[in-house]
């Protein structure tokens, strides 16, 4: 079967007036279509920027981006991005910005929105799907973020943070959630994430950058056992603590480097 | 008996909070009541010393004029009828200034914003244009459109058109770019973008600017007016002016005043309609 995500010799440089930054630089990663990949480092290891290279909303220097077999030239449907806030946008009432990828895709029918109010349920917002954002608390907007992305039943989905502005019960709570329904789907993930516990409950494979410039510092995969259970519980699992101090130590000692 | 104590605590409570209530509302009321009194005290205030100072000889009444006489002169030009074309000419010269200049100054924001290339090419434009007195391309107007009504509504223009654009293009810059990235990420074009993001997100500065542009769009009326027009309510002031009859003069700056206001008035009930949504 074709991986969903190819990155091949992926460099990129920001151009500003006073000079050009090398913010990722020959990048190869493969991403099997069902995986959930997570791309933790410091801060300024360019894992924003390789998101925004796969969701094609940014065209890299160098090098190949290929999606499902295709090469990638700007964003599509098949992608769905989440961000690290909710961002609904405040003049639209909950349902109206849940169908929006929907609407912009020119997707939205009877049999779709649906489809998208039976997600809204799944998350528990159905009697909220004529409020508006204003009157939702922040781990509701969030996961009508969630129900927004997936309405276009993306195959792949890029996820920004998207629980770091969370409290931490609410995190925990949708970080179940997410990764339950994307099981569920078989969509495949790329998360983005500075929290390494996070990282290893959620996916299968941890990747590991470090920065100036970005670059793949260590894959580390994820056991079975950990994999299998819902983050919530597979923080006790036998091998998480060990893993995460294995992951810490390589960043600590690439932060030593740089 | 337990229970019987427990709704009789929660029946006083419910007395005492309806009693702070009450006394809560009076107070705003008597407070109402002692602005609305003072402010019309000021008023009359106003008119009665203006008034007696004319009539006692210490203010010119030729200059000054006086209430009364005013009034008197306002409500004879009703009756007669001889105010309502000067009104009539001076509020739709406004009105279409006002509507014309909103959207004409949002169409040209569009266009810059769609353009980056156009934005940059224009800019010292807009920058010289806006810092102009525009007042004073007048003369040129007249003698571009005639002296009329088209001349003096593109006086009007000259004023609001510039700084809507200037307001409106600075709104739609500032939308909060993740909102955006929202819609690329579903793959939207730059239609899509503008429609879905930029201008609902903008819909509230481009409902203040109706505000602004009232005011400017009265500016321009009056001076298109002294300048060129042979009726209006800018004309009956140049012209009270010229034959030194100062009663016109002041009952037209009443009139003005009054209409102005009550435009005003009707621009923030539209945007109370236009944003109750949000």
């Amino acid at each position: 079967m074709l991986p969903v995500v190819q990155l091949k010799g992926v460099t990129h440089a920001y151009l500003g007036d006073l000079e050009a930054s090398l913010a990722v630089e020959d990048l190869n990663l493969t991403v099997e279509k069902g995986e959930f990949v997570s791309l933790v480092g410091p801060s300024g290891c360019g894992k924003t920027t390789i998101l925004s290279i796969i969701a094609g909303l940014l065209q890299p220097s160098r090098g190949e981006v290929v999606i499902n077999g295709r090469p990638m030239n700007g964003p599509s449907p098949e992608v769905g991005y989440m961000l690290q806030q909710d961002y609904l946008f405040p003049w639209r009432s909950i349902l109206d910005n849940a169908v929006l990828g929907l609407e912009l895709t020119g997707c939205l029918n009877d049999d779709t929105k649906k489809k998208t109010l039976e997600l809204l349920q799944d998350m528990g917002l159905k009697d909220k799907a004529q409020a508006y954002p204003a009157q939702l608390s922040g781990g509701m907007r969030q996961r009508v973020a969630l129900v927004r992305t997936l309405a276009t039943d993306p195959g792949l989905l890029l996820l920004d943070e998207p629980f770091s502005a969370l409290d931490y019960q609410i995190k925990l709570q949708l970080e179940d959630l997410v990764s339950e329904t994307l099981r569920r789907r078989g969509t495949t993930a790329v998360l983005v994430t500075h929290d390494l516990s996070e990282a290893i409950a959620v996916s299968s494979r941890v990747i590991l950058l470090q920065r100036n410039p970005g670059k793949i510092r260590k894959v580390f995969p994820v056991p079975e056992v950990i994999r299998a259970a819902p983050p919530l519980y597979a923080r006790d699992q036998a091998g998480f603590a060990e893993l995460f101090h294995e992951i810490w130590q390589e960043m600590e000692s690439a932060g030593r480097e740089s | 008996m337990k229970h019987n104590g427990q709704t009789g605590d929660a029946a006083s409570r419910e007395l005492w909070l309806q009693q702070m209530h009450g006394e809560f509302k009076k107070k705003k009321q008597r407070r109402r009541n002692q602005v609305l009194a003072v402010r019309s005290g000021v008023l009359l205030l106003f008119f009665v010393l203006w008034e007696a100072g004319a009539r006692l000889g210490y203010i010119d009444e030729l200059l000054f004029s006086y209430p009364t006489k005013v009034f008197r002169q306002i409500w004879g030009d009703m009756v007669s009828g001889s105010l309502w074309p000067h009104l009539g000419i001076t509020v739709g010269e406004t009105a279409v200034g006002f509507v014309l200049g909103t959207l004409l100054g949002t169409l040209l924001a569009v266009i810059i914003w769609w353009s980056p290339f156009l934005s940059a090419v224009l800019d010292p434009y807009m920058v010289v244009f806006n810092s102009m007195p525009k007042v004073a391309l007048g003369p040129i107007f007249i003698v571009m459109f005639g002296a009329g009504f088209t001349a003096i509504v593109v006086t009007t223009l000259s004023i609001t058109v510039i700084i809507t654009t200037l307001v409106v293009y600075n709104s739609f810059c500032s939308v909060d770019p993740n909102l955006i990235k929202v819609v690329r990420s579903f793959g939207a074009t730059r239609v899509q973008v503008f429609f879905k993001v930029i201008l609902p997100a903008s819909f509230p500065t481009v409902v203040s600017t109706l505000k602004v542009n009232v005011g400017m769009s009265w500016v321009g009326v009056i001076v298109g007016e002294f300048l060129v027009a042979k009726s209006g309510l800018g004309y009956l002031i140049i012209y009270g002016f010229q034959v030194f009859n100062f009663t016109l003069v002041m009952s037209s700056l009443l009139i003005i005043a009054a209409v102005a206001t009550a435009m005003y008035q009707l621009v923030l009930y539209m945007e109370k309609i236009l944003l109750s949504r949000q």
